[in-house]
């Protein structure tokens, strides 16, 4: 059934294939009650440990080395650590833009979506801690970021957007892991209530706090549930507007920016929202969430894709015209030469993805197609990434020194350290999907025609 | 407890189908009288809290004093900091520079005020509590899945196991039983 066109009178269903309570229920808690574990699931979980050890080994030679078994040097002292930072915390906005934002503004669709982005926020989050914690060169003192009494009487400088970072991505992580939370409890609930083994029963009903659906407990949750988002929603763009601090704060030409907070919340929503798409696409084929995850929720993020792409565009040529109408030539040559200097592959590598290549979004036979809507992310995805490098290394690597300029080069540890992190994210979702319900089985429950307590009524029917 | 090996009855659990017989058996069980009484639903049905004439939750208001301790804390933090413990002259600026203060600020208002709505609502809850007498009923696994329940307590002064029951099963429960703690 097609769901992306609206009915004529009301709305087009959410979830297809006449599912009730109970096979909604039997669906999506399916793959966590497998009786034999699938083999794919298995080489998905190997290779994630594989590129686990790798970045365990990549870290460990850092800590030994230091940090200069990176490519940096001066006048680029800060390369693929910070751009893969800004790129992982970045996929991780858009779980929360639709597990927040999309819930205030009572988008019933992200329903189906939010527990699985969520988690994707989290996992990215927790891959983009790593950098900011190793960078520092010397990692025995990190505790140094934190307000902490110490014998030195020293306590941190917080005029520094990097400190406003550590305090912003530490608060992201902590409210987006409790509002994952509060959303699993009942589900985690109706895992203990069908739990048969002894290991599940105990481990679902821990968790699951003795949650036993009742009103008076629903009437504080919904409460709770609302607050975190109202909470979550300036959290989410606070975030980046933090990290983007980071460089419009400064005073290097190319950085120092008006423009750059909303520019990099767009850019963060975009690229989260690819990555929802890729994943999403292969979890819904893998795990037979098809009734539940349906075209009409593909086509909304595609539009999404669309909006924050031509944001993301119409920042870049801004950025180019007021460097241009400044009259600064330093500001001027760093746009110059982020076109066309040495690192002109990078930049136009990232306009064609970012700029060009979604707004094939436009054609709905683009829009709601699965094939399409992969590739199209996965150039999202490649695009966001360079954008973050081009931003910080075409703004570094040619200073007011020509005499100091250079080109950076990644090491081998600079790749496997990013490898590394993927193995993070994706061993995380190995687990995820093995052990906890992947769909928000209430709320999925709650958005159906038949939950409301009017469901059956002739007159006033409002499902 | 005087007999230990006595059951002491908590009270009668009724089951419901639909989310509409749920809401209308609450309307029924509310009008009654009764005080210590809940529904429980696999998921939050719309306008269950006036059919069963529950006040609001008084939720926002811990959210808003953890929001108050966070905020005001948060910014005297980096006062006390600055002017007192460490006091450093960076970029020229005075001491007390609150612009620069305002990211923390939020990050820290919007932390306390999460832990206040997400605490603050397992403890109205009462919860963890991993046992509850009502967990003892078999049917009632269903209601993390498809079925909807009414339970009525024994130490309900309205609680008269015949005349309550024969209220549910007007309410049009479509199976009622005894629940023992």
């Amino acid at each position: 059934m097609d769901n992306t066109i609206d009915p004529e009178v009301g709305r087009a269903p959410l979830v297809l294939g006449g599912e009730s309570f109970h096979s909604v229920t039997e669906t999506v808690c399916a793959p966590v009650e497998w009786k034999e574990t699938p083999k794919a699931w298995w080489a998905v979980l190997f290779l994630s440990s594989l590129l686990l050890g790798v970045l365990g080994v990549s870290i460990g030679y850092l800590f030994w080395e230091g940090v200069g078994i990176w490519g940096l040097s001066q006048p680029v002292s800060w390369a693929w650590d910070i751009t893969n930072f800004v790129f992982w915390v970045g996929i991780g906005h858009a779980g929360t833009l639709i597990s927040a934002i999309l819930f205030l503004f009572r988008q019933k669709w992200r329903t189906s979506v939010n527990r699985f982005a969520e988690a994707m926020t989290i996992f990215a989050v927790m891959c983009a801690g790593i950098y900011p914690a190793i960078h520092v060169g010397r990692v025995w003192l990190l505790y140094w970021v934190f307000p902490l009494p110490n014998q030195m009487d020293a306590w941190p400088n917080f005029r520094s957007p990097l400190l406003w970072d550590v305090f912003a991505v530490s608060t992201y992580l902590t409210v987006s892991a409790l509002f994952w939370y509060v959303g699993l409890v009942p589900d985690l609930a109706t895992l203990r209530d069908r739990a048969k083994g002894k290991i599940q029963k105990i481990a679902y009903g821990i968790a699951s706090l003795g949650w036993r659906g009742s009103n008076r407990h629903w009437q504080h949750y919904e409460k709770a549930y609302l607050i975190l988002a109202g909470l979550s929603t300036p959290l989410v763009l606070s975030v980046h507007t933090i990290v983007s601090f980071d460089f419009a704060v400064s005073q290097l030409p190319g950085w120092h920016t008006t423009i750059f907070p909303p520019y990099f919340v767009a850019g963060a929503i975009f690229s989260g929202f690819a990555m929802v798409i890729n994943l999403m696409i292969i979890a819904r084929w893998l795990f037979k969430l098809e009734n539940l995850v349906t075209m009409r929720h593909f086509e909304n993020m595609a539009k999404v894709i669309l909006l924050t792409g031509s944001i993301v565009g119409y920042a870049y040529a801004m950025e180019f015209f007021v460097a241009w109408y400044s009259n600064n030539p330093y500001e001027l040559f760093a746009f110059v030469n982020r076109m066309t200097g040495p690192y002109w592959w990078a930049y136009w590598s990232m306009v064609v993805c970012n700029v060009v290549i979604p707004q094939l979004f436009w054609f709905k036979k683009v829009r709601t197609s699965l094939f399409w809507l992969f590739v199209i992310s996965v150039f999202v995805n490649i695009g966001m990434w360079f954008e973050r490098f081009v931003i910080i290394v075409t703004s570094l690597h040619r200073d007011f020194l020509p005499s100091s300029w250079m080109y950076f080069r990644p090491t081998i540890w600079d790749i496997s350290t990013f490898l590394g992190t993927w193995g993070v994210f994706f061993f995380m979702f190995c687990l995820f999907v093995r052990f906890l319900p992947m769909v928000a089985i209430s709320e999925v429950k709650g958005v159906m025609p038949e939950a409301s307590p009017h469901h059956d009524d002739k007159e006033g029917a409002h499902a | 407890m005087s007999q230990p090996d006595e059951k002491k009855a908590f009270g009668l659990l009724a089951e419901f189908e639909t989310p509409k017989a749920l809401y209308l058996a609450c309307e029924k069980v509310r009008d009654a009288g009764y005080k210590k009484w809940d529904a429980h639903s696999p998921f939050p049905v719309h306008g269950l809290d006036k059919a069963m004439g529950l006040k609001p939750s008084v939720l926002p208001w811990i959210v808003a004093v953890m929001a108050v301790i966070g905020g005001v804390g948060g910014f005297f933090l980096q006062v006390w900091i600055n002017v007192s413990a460490y006091p450093q002259v960076i970029s020229a600026k005075p001491y007390v520079s609150w612009p620069a203060f305002v990211p923390v600020t939020f990050e820290l208002t919007v932390l306390l005020s999460a832990f206040g709505a997400v605490f603050g609502m397992f403890g109205l809850n009462k919860l963890p509590q991993l046992y509850h007498s009502l967990f003892e009923s078999d049917r009632f696994a269903r209601v993390t899945d498809d079925k909807f329940f009414i339970s009525i307590e024994a130490d309900d002064p309205q609680f008269g196991t015949q005349a309550t029951k024969e209220l549910l099963s007007q309410a049009g429960a479509v199976h009622i039983e005894e629940v023992q703690s």
